[in-house]
């Protein structure tokens, strides 16, 4: 949503200092726009960030480390139980207000980051499909995990929480869906530049190298398992953020939220927003929340036959996603980021190769730089290697 | 290096065109704080009037129109914005005309929470009427309550929408799960006193409360096999099985009507043959046809047991609610859905006429609370300031040569113990048109 001013605010900052100080500026600006919105809006904005916890770990996975997971509903829905369970234990016991949010927000965490793990143990021993496989599996079987224990559980019903109301501080100022959506967007902002940190750093270079060249990397000294359990973890730990965000947002969490169709929804707005690219993920997560709302505002204004409307109904915003995904890769194959990209370099007047330029660069500094330390912003490898949004920078200067 | 202080400096300009941006976002925060409408109202002494115009009133609900649970409940909803149609046509309630907004939320929790937000939120609606399913609305039970919203008439026979201290805006409008199970379980201990009883249900609080009915009535260990399971796994061989091996004579179900056919169809597929006795959330007969097939259902399901409470075959209310159905519902294939539909229009005119000539949330709140509606049941309602739940008793049906219809046993629960009462079967008046 703010990609198109990123890449070109305080050029005289670099590295991690620059990073964190975008981080901080564009929470802020996406605390005051909470402001601009009425209470629906304000939930699925909360919503947006949510999903953008689990896109923007999922974009890193598969456009960094070349890892394609299936199964990121699961993780979510790991990170949505964990909560859930943490946050009814200590009700029982008398805690709430913030330490139950934030304890229960770091069980839900701490419990996708173990899914991730494990997953990822596996993962470092599978390839392509194989490994797409047996993350579709585990999503699948998110019902039947929830059946079967359904004591803990509670089964297709799912858990129910207690809800966390607005701070009595605040409580003059802001409505509750708007408090939900601060929330969301703090646990985002915290957990998405984290992720950015990586990418741009050591680990985010080997992931690169172990993407492009697996081979290649050990020769050089990567430790192409350790960097691949290492991105499955963290990529875990973002999705089980999100998961637990959404049910703090919804104060529930249940199977039918993280069915198969949503974790192909998560890798489509992945897909779409751009991979590897945190600001197509943030683009990616908006318009999958928002799509199916306005598609079906839509159909509804259009005043359809009943039964023409009642057949479209959950039907027509796949379609159109499916159609937007085919047109989106036919245009742009780096995602709606790309785009964004395409539109700043036309208006300043330079020239740049877009997806086919990133691609090689970055095989190139893979190569280059395995074992490099942190990079420094002004230095070449760094442009091409971090982030397509950086990539316009060597163009100005 | 010139290159990077002019780029620096216009950064700087678009930095403080950011700061400026934010900062006017937050000084138009407080005419724009949502809570402030919410909190105020309006000055008129009344109370909360949301979804209320001088010609109109604006109710919406969560429906399975896709998904599992669609086929055996889309037609409820299209019901009752027929019956709206009709009521409409003639002059509506106090003058004004009822809309209706249906949101499908495929028996999906998760979808029910964004639907229903949408509803309250964006379409701004004066109550939900008839949200459908146990899960589903429990999901937004605390949100409505926060809201303050009536949440009016759920279809669903779980008990929880009968906690008046807790959620003082919702009320149920099935027969609840425990009723139906005690009253299911009574008569087979009355006509079948040495049969093996046991049960299938669905992993949830529909049947944990079902089950509470009958042990109500059968005793603790009165059951010779308990199997439950999920919606979201279309498979019940495994249930059936044990079922069938733990020598049951009669099988109570705890299913919505997908699933009664489903456990019916598997166990014929098994030659198995047992009673079945449905609750009657999932043993409409018309339903069960349109999944077991015109040639086999009549034989699958001659003898078939059930529970209901709303008017059934031969009955003035019945004829009205054809009429209306060929006349505002295209012909629709006419069902128990399709009456259930209709006698939740038919109560929820019947409040909102009681709630007076300008209604208020709170005044149709207090309206339903009253006790004074009398609805369209075997018996009539049991709504009053300490009870949310709608009916108290429900009367047997069997199923014989392809129709439905009561027989001669109606019981009631009252202080935890289920006895046979006589049914009083509330008569049609003014038309269906409350008021009239």
């Amino acid at each position: 949503m703010n990609a198109a001013t990123r890449p070109r605010l305080f050029p005289g900052l670099t590295g991690t200092p620059r990073v964190l100080t975008i981080a901080a500026l564009l929470t802020v600006l996406a605390l005051g726009g909470t402001f601009l919105l009425d209470p629906f809006r304000n939930f699925q904005l909360a919503t947006a960030a949510a999903y953008f916890c689990a896109v923007a770990g999922l974009s890193l996975l598969i456009g960094l480390s070349g890892q394609l997971s299936l199964g990121h509903a699961a993780l979510m829905a790991a990170g949505g139980y964990g909560y859930a369970l943490t946050s009814n234990a200590l009700t029982d016991a008398g805690v709430d207000g913030v330490p139950r949010f934030v304890m229960s927000l770091v069980a839900g965490v701490a419990i996708a980051c173990l899914l991730g793990l494990l997953l990822g143990l596996a993962a470092a021993r599978l390839h392509g499909p194989y490994l797409a496989g047996l993350t579709l599996a585990l999503v699948i079987a998110v019902p039947a995990i929830t059946s079967v224990w359904s004591g803990v559980f509670r089964g297709d019903q799912g858990l129910q929480t207690a809800y966390n109301p607005v701070p009595t501080a605040l409580e003059r100022l802001i409505a509750l869906e708007q408090w939900q959506a601060w929330v969301a967007i703090i646990v985002a902002s915290v957990v998405v530049t984290a992720l950015a940190l990586v990418r741009r750093g050591a680990l985010g270079l080997r992931m690169r190298a172990v993407r492009d060249d697996e081979t290649a990397a050990r020769l050089n000294g990567v430790p192409a398992r350790h960097v691949k359990v290492t991105a499955f973890t963290f990529s875990a730990a973002a999705a089980g953020a999100g998961g637990a965000v959404l049910c703090f947002i919804t104060q529930s969490v249940g199977p039918g939220g993280y069915t198969l169709a949503f974790s192909l929804l998560l890798v489509v707005a992945a897909v779409l927003g751009g991979l590897g690219s945190i600001g197509g993920a943030a683009i990616g997560s908006v318009v999958i929340v928002v799509l199916p709302w306005a598609l079906g505002a839509g159909a509804g204004a259009l005043d359809l036959p009943r039964e023409l409307e009642q057949r479209l109904s959950g039907n027509l915003s796949l379609l159109v996603f499916g159609a937007l995904l085919i047109a989106v890769m036919i245009l742009r194959p780096d995602g709606l980021a790309g785009l964004a990209g395409t539109w700043r370099r036309r208006g300043s007047g330079s020239v740049a190769s877009g997806a086919a330029g990133s691609a090689t660069t970055a095989r190139s500094s893979a190569g280059a730089g395995a074992d490099a330390p942190l990079p420094s912003a002004t230095s070449a490898p760094d442009a091409t290697a971090s982030s397509d949004s950086s990539r316009t920078i060597p163009i100005e200067r | 290096m010139s290159q990077q202080s002019s780029t620096l400096r216009s950064a700087a300009r678009r930095t403080g065109g950011l700061i400026a941006a934010s900062a006017l976002a937050v000084s138009l925060a407080a005419c724009s704080t949502p809570s402030a409408p919410a909190a105020g109202g309006d000055d008129e002494p009344a109370g909360d009037t949301t979804g209320v115009t001088d010609t109109t009133v604006t109710v919406g609900t969560h429906m399975p129109l896709t998904g599992p649970a669609a086929a055996g409940y889309s037609s409820i909803s299209a019901a009752t914005n027929a019956y709206f149609d009709y009521l409409n046509d003639q002059g509506g309630v106090n003058g004004r005309t009822i809309e209706y907004i249906v949101k499908d939320d495929g028996y999906n929790p998760a979808n029910s929470q964004t639907v229903v937000r949408e509803l309250v939120q964006q379409d701004e609606v004066f109550a939900i009427l008839n949200g459908l399913g146990t899960a589903t609305h429990q999901s937004v039970l605390d949100f409505l309550d926060q809201n303050s919203v009536p949440d009016l008439f759920v279809a669903s026979g779980s008990t929880a929408w009968n906690q008046p201290e807790t959620y003082p805006n919702t009320f149920g409008f099935n027969a609840d799960y425990v009723v139906e199970g005690a009253a299911l379980g009574q008569y087979a201990a009355d006509e079948f006193p040495d049969a093996a009883v046991c049960m299938l249900g669905q992993d949830d609080d529909f049947g944990d409360e079902f089950l509470e009915g009958l042990e109500m009535a059968l005793g603790a260990d009165g059951l010779t096999e308990v199997q439950r399971y999920s919606v979201s796994n279309q498979d019940v061989t495994a249930q059936i099985g044990a079922l069938q091996a733990a020598g049951c004579d009669i099988v109570t179900l705890a299913t919505i009507n997908g699933f009664t056919a489903l456990a019916v169809g598997t166990a014929a597929q098994l030659g198995w043959f047992p009673q079945w006795f449905g609750s009657s959330s999932g043993a409409d007969y018309p339903t069960l046809v349109g999944y077991l097939g015109e040639d086999m259902a009549p034989k699958l399901l001659q003898g078939f047991t059930g529970t209901n409470y709303l008017p059934m075959a031969d009955d003035e209310w019945v004829d009205l609610f054809r009429e209306i159905n060929t006349e505002y519902n295209g012909d629709a294939p006419f069902d128990g859905n399709t009456i259930f539909g209709m006698s939740v229009g038919y109560v929820f005119a019947e409040a909102l006429a009681a709630a007076g000539e300008n209604p208020t949330r709170e005044a149709l709140v207090e309206a339903v609370q009253s006790g004074d509606l009398v609805g369209n049941g075997i018996l009539p309602l049991a709504f009053g300031p300490d009870s949310h739940a709608a009916y108290l008793g429900v009367g047997i049906t069997t199923v014989d040569q392809g129709v439905q219809d009561y027989i001669d046993a109606t019981y009631e629960v009252r202080d935890g113990s289920v006895s046979a009462v006589d049914p009083q079967p509330v008569p049609l008046s003014g038309a269906g048109v409350p008021g009239a």
